[in-house]
């Protein structure tokens, strides 16, 4: 009796060995700073840059003069998802019903830019919307001078380039595993496409739709690089008002308050997926019985 | 029509027209194209001859030969190595553990693991950033005079000072990669064989023999698998190190992002060519290794590889 109470105290013991180095760097890493980041959001600016102890509104109340950050990202984050479905989905479409034998190779394809540097894939727009690149063909062929580089078009062309595979992967992998005889039911039952689509594919392949846009959606409110390299200073986000505010003219208290609102609007998107998600799981049970 | 448990042929399900089918094949061929194409012109262009990116005359290894003989570029992809590998040991030697440890502890503590797991994970690169680079400022500034009054304590002469460096950025990146190793070990974990184990106990291993000659096998391609993507994560991160480097010990994609910033030369697409070519085949061999672990377990191959995407956000 001894004996096992002895080898359960030692097999917690363990087992709280194991995990704490890696509760311990999440700990002191990312949850205390979060607290100290709330915490600092309420300070005051020390003189020489940095925090000092206060209790007040008002870095909450100057955030109004970063609103175009913020308006900047929400628009383009919005904007650039719904562009990365549409485009997306038919691609995963294809992948999941036509691709054949290839498909496998075909998928590995639009993942692989993904996985490789995000830095020189924006990069590589650089030079193609540049003055050397597509504006000089146009200028060329009688369009007249065309600015591409830093205006919107190229900051929303950069996010869709960089995303797009973050979108197909989830819809790839729930429109594979739909039920094909399902599709083969709503056609026997009178169902055009587009009702059979709509009806059908849609609501059966809704969880992982709302991965891709909950797993696109959060990183490009994050954005930094893009709007850096592809917008110029013209168009900027959140990320490039937080690395101002932090790195450059190193107001804490102020920057703390513009990141607390980018981890709040990061938690309202994710508490609306969760919220829709699972009454899409329930659909979903609903329509397999 | 078929029947039974016969999958359809695609046929029968889709007879929408050869149209159609032409449709989604031209968009899917439009996208490759704009997937690859601007990757391509990276890796053309750094073979230019000429000074222009933009301009092709000729082709020649000259702005290889510039990157590898450019001492700074060489400096920085030496940190971005050293942060890298240290990072994927780190990462997957704690995310190995922790994962472990998961499987024993009571539900509630798993799921707030968990939780934090998927934040650590999803949340985008900046936060992390400016998380970490609160953890260090606060604690250098407590840990330094502490050290200071030490050394003085004892009367010894110039205490040292404990300041942002490449352990700061290795210490910001184990902390998502770790998360990513422990989705990915944890996924392993749920499609492998618990009859092995008993098994394994039944013929009396002891607990350690058992972890070393049954589980550890078993899991070996997830931890793979996590190490390098771990050290390919690490090898890309910009936003990360900007906030947590420490002075004159930039990373190659620091020293990559301030060299855009000051003018495009085709040096830059030589880097970025070198690069693509470590990371996509780094990624190649964790995706074969992965691939087939996920066929030995006959688990459903892309439920893994779900949150290795995730985890490539940043």
């Amino acid at each position: 009796m001894t004996r096992s109470v002895a080898g359960r105290w030692r097999s917690t013991a363990a087992t709280v060995l194991l995990l704490m180095p890696a509760a311990t760097w999440y700990a002191l890493l990312l949850l205390v700073p979060l607290v100290i980041l709330m915490v600092f959001s309420f300070g005051g600016r020390a003189p020489e840059g940095g925090y000092r102890p206060d209790f007040t509104f008002a870095n909450y109340a100057e955030l109004p003069t970063r609103s175009a950050a913020f308006i900047n990202a929400l628009w383009m984050a919005t904007g650039g998802t719904a562009l990365c479905l549409l485009i997306g989905f038919p691609l995963a479409y294809y992948l999941a019903t036509r691709a054949g034998p290839r498909r496998t190779l075909l998928l590995v394809l639009v993942v692989v830019p993904f996985w490789t540097s995000f830095l020189i894939r924006t990069y590589a727009w650089l030079t193609i919307l540049g003055n050397n690149g597509i504006p000089a063909w146009l200028e060329r062929l009688g369009f007249g001078h065309v600015v591409l580089l830093n205006t919107p078009f190229a900051v929303m062309l950069g996010i869709v380039y960089n995303y797009l595979p973050l979108m197909v992967f989830p819809l790839y992998v729930s429109l594979e595993r739909l039920d094909k005889r399902l599709l083969e039911a709503s056609k026997d039952l009178g169902a055009g496409r587009w009702a059979t689509f709509r009806q059908v594919t849609l609501p059966l392949s809704s969880a992982g739709l709302l991965s891709g846009v909950i797993l696109v959606f959060i990183p490009i409110m994050g954005e930094y690089i893009i709007p850096a390299l592809l917008g110029g200073g013209k168009v900027f986000f959140i990320g490039n008002a937080l690395v101002d505010l932090f790195l450059q003219s190193r107001n804490w208290p102020f920057g703390s308050a513009a990141a607390i609102v980018l981890i709040a609007v990061i938690l309202i998107a994710v508490t609306i997926y969760l919220r829709v998600g699972s009454r899409a799981g329930r659909t979903r049970e609903v329509s397999l019985l | 029509m078929t029947t039974g448990s016969a999958p359809p042929s695609r046929a029968s399900i889709d007879r929408a027209g050869p149209w159609v089918d032409r449709a989604f094949g031209a968009h899917a061929i439009a996208l490759y194209l704009f997937l690859y194409v601007p990757i391509g012109l990276v890796v053309l262009f750094s073979f230019n001859a000429g000074d222009r990116t933009g301009e092709l005359r000729g082709l020649s290894l000259r702005w290889y030969e510039r990157a590898v003989n450019d001492s700074f570029a060489m400096g920085a992809l030496g940190n971005s190595v050293i942060v890298g590998t240290w990072t994927a040991l780190i990462a997957t030697t704690l995310g190995t553990l922790a994962a472990l440890a998961l499987q024993r502890v009571p539900r509630r503590v798993r799921a707030v693991f968990e939780a934090i797991t998927y934040v650590a994970i999803i949340i985008p690169g900046i936060v992390i950033g400016i998380a970490t680079l609160i953890f260090f400022v606060n604690t250098f500034a407590w840990l330094n005079p502490q050290l200071a009054a030490l050394w003085s304590a004892v009367g010894l002469p110039d205490p040292p000072t404990i300041g942002t460096g490449l352990h700061t950025i290795i210490a910001a990146h184990v902390l998502f990669t770790m998360a990513i190793v422990i989705v990915l070990v944890r996924t392993r974990m749920a499609g492998m064989d618990r009859s092995l184990t008993e098994a394994s106990y039944d013929l009396f291993a002891t607990p350690v023999r058992t972890f070393f000659q049954v589980t550890l096998p078993q899991l070996r391609p997830a931890i793979v698998a996590g190490a390098l993507l771990a050290f390919t994560f690490s090898f890309d991160d910009y936003v990360i190190a900007s906030f947590v480097a420490g002075p004159g010990k930039p990373t190659l994609p620091m020293y990559v992002f301030s060299s855009i910033r000051r003018g495009i030369t085709p040096e830059i697409n030589a880097i970025a060519a070198m690069v693509l070519t470590v990371t996509a085949s780094l990624l190649l061999v964790a995706g074969l290794v992965y691939r087939r672990s996920s066929r030995i377990a006959a688990a459903q191959p892309a439920a893994g590889l779900e949150p290795v995407i995730d985890g490539g956000l940043r």
